[in-house]
């Protein structure tokens, strides 16, 4: 019976559409990565990339290298670093931001000065501004996710219902009890928004900056997180190595994303339930 | 437990004896947005009295100045001019005397029907077993129960209408306020809702006051009915609807009284509504001038009574 359902979900026309188009695509990337060995010529683009069995490959032999393990590591860590960071700071301020207009007039006009200015464009001022290399690549994720936070949040508490407030106030609401019971909830799915465009952005913030700071590694260059880890590969001339990185770090972003989408959906559970 | 015998023993119609307040008086209010020469007179000089323990509704056409009137006797906003006393007081801002229940719905999404309920008990620090006792009550009664944990989403038009006359009994307010509360529902529910709100009402004959743009609606469920002239607005006329309570569908429809007191509302309406049309382009001019002559030469329902 179950295992019925089970073929016939895994055989349904989407899935069975996805999966011959997954296999297609690699077929495709096989061919024309060994045509050079195997017809004797090279077609432009896709013959110079290593085949997809030859990364499988190489990312056997990596799977078992504490280096490899090691950008993973790092690269999370400054992701995360980033990231909370950000929310820490961000959903206060946008909060605050959103309550009180006086504050808004304030903060909002450099805010949205600084806003524009890409998170890479600050590399090399954050490697002057902090003492170490890792607290640099740490702000500039940071960079990369507090923008979209801040900006979430003030838009998600800005366009909450007035009725609402009216309803809480009539009821006997306090100030404080209306924050904590009205805000706050309905805030939150645009929080969650927030966070998970933010995570998105840190991925790809910190993959740029370990590259371009040279990822705080050693001479050997394991240990400098994933990003540093495709440079250093794309130095050394491992080409299968660029792709495996490449794939590491989307599987990263996806993981994280998905763990994000869990916990928001966890903390928003009237939005699914339609 | 007291509040519940309490509520038991009103739940027997016409045997009530209810707070004797909620008593709201209207003077002279004015409403204006705006300023200088953007300003817009949505109030002018508006004067009416809420009598005490009955459900007055009132009616008038879109766009008349009943939800700013609303947002006044709730507080939300402060009139221009005049005033505005509910038993003797001035009103000055939102208090739990004159709860609202708003157009469509305002139920917090984020929490469960019992939740939602217990709002108001919980905002004023009062989550106590009898309030407790006394939401769960409520839940019964507006046929909930089995609901207490659904979000509001998850119930359908009717039923976020319930919960949220729900909302607003269990603070227990002088008066209650309801800004076209049925809007949107489809007309089966809303015949529904009508006889569901108006067995509430004989129950407990608290000061009740309804705004709607209805007409079978407001005579249905009206002890007193208040029609609103066009904007800006002030109180036409008011039309006292004897009909026998408790209401019934099949009877209020299939009456004599009920039909005399429509068609005197809607010959006020219908001269408000014609207003609206000629102050504003030439085509609707002629509109009128042509509805007027068609209704003036057979004699259609809506010009039978001119004055």
């Amino acid at each position: 019976m179950n295992i019925k359902r089970f073929r016939k979900e895994l055989f349904s026309r989407s899935k069975l559409r996805a999966i011959i188009a997954i296999f297609v695509f690699l077929a495709l990337w096989e061919l024309g990565s060994r045509s050079n060995e195997w017809f004797g010529f090279t077609p432009p683009w896709i013959g110079h990339v290593p085949a997809p069995t030859a990364v499988l490959v190489a990312w056997y032999a990596l799977l078992g290298d504490p280096g490899y393990w090691q950008s993973w590591y790092l690269s999370t860590l400054r992701v995360l670093a980033g990231f909370f960071a950000a929310m820490l700071i961000g959903i206060p301020l946008g909060l605050f931001m959103a309550v009180n207009k006086t504050f808004n007039g304030i903060v909002f006009p450099a805010f949205e000065i600084l806003r524009p200015i890409p998170p890479l464009a600050w590399v090399p001022a954050s490697i002057i501004f902090w003492p170490t290399q890792e607290l640099s690549i740490a702000f500039v994720t940071f960079l990369g996710a507090f923008y979209t936070i801040v900006i979430n949040v003030v838009g998600g508490a800005k366009s909450i219902d007035v009725r609402f407030f009216q309803s809480a106030q009539s009821m006997g609401s306090s100030q404080w009890d209306v924050f904590r019971r009205v805000v706050l909830p309905a805030t939150l799915p645009s929080i969650v928004v927030g966070s998970a465009v933010g995570m998105g952005i840190t991925w790809e913030v910190v993959v740029a900056a370990e590259m371009i700071s040279g990822g705080g590694g050693g001479e050997t260059g394991s240990g400098g997180g994933l990003g540093f880890f495709i440079w250093n590969s794309y130095v050394g001339g491992s080409y299968e190595q660029i792709v495996v990185g490449m794939i590491s770090i989307g599987i990263a972003g996806f993981i994280c994303s998905e763990l994000l989408r869990k916990l928001g959906s966890f903390f928003t559970p009237w939005l699914k339930k339609r | 437990m007291n509040t519940i015998t309490q509520n038991q023993s009103t739940a027997t119609p016409n045997s009530v004896n209810p707070k004797q307040v909620g008593e709201i008086k209207v003077t002279n209010v004015g409403k204006t947005y705006g300023a200088a020469q953007f300003a817009k007179e949505v109030l002018k000089d508006c004067s009416f009295t809420i009598e005490r323990n009955k459900l007055t509704v009132m009616i008038g056409p879109s766009g008349c100045g009943k939800s700013t009137l609303i947002r006044l006797l709730a507080g939300f906003e402060k009139p221009s001019s005049g005033t505005i006393e509910i038993d003797g007081k001035r009103i000055t801002g939102p208090g739990r005397d004159r709860l609202v229940v708003f157009q469509e719905s305002a139920l917090f999404p984020w929490m469960s029907s019992y939740d939602n309920i217990m709002y108001g008990p919980k905002a004023r620090s009062e989550n106590t077993q009898q309030n407790r006792d006394q939401a769960e009550y409520l839940l019964e009664k507006v046929g909930l129960s089995a609901f207490r944990e659904k979000y509001p989403p998850q119930l359908s038009g009717g039923m976020q209408r319930r919960a949220e006359l729900a909302r607003a009994m269990i603070n227990n307010p002088d008066v209650m306020i309801l800004d076209e509360p049925f809007r949107g529902l489809d007309c089966m529910s809303k015949e529904l809702m009508w006889e569901y709100y108006s067995g509430l009402y004989e129950e407990s004959h608290r000061t009740n006051f309804f705004v709607t743009t209805d007409i079978d609606e407001a005579i249905f469920l009206a002890d007193r009915l208040l029609i609103m002239s066009n904007i800006p607005g002030q109180v036409r006329a008011a039309i006292e609807v004897d009909l026998p309570r408790p209401r019934r569908l099949a009877f209020v429809f299939d009456n004599d009284r009920a039909i005399a007191v429509k068609m005197e509302a809607l010959a006020i309406l219908h001269q408000e509504a014609m207003k609206s049309f000629s102050g504003g382009s030439k085509a609707a001019a002629d509109f009128v001038e042509a509805y007027s002559k068609r209704s003036g030469g057979n004699g259609s329902a809506g010009s039978k009574k001119p004055e």
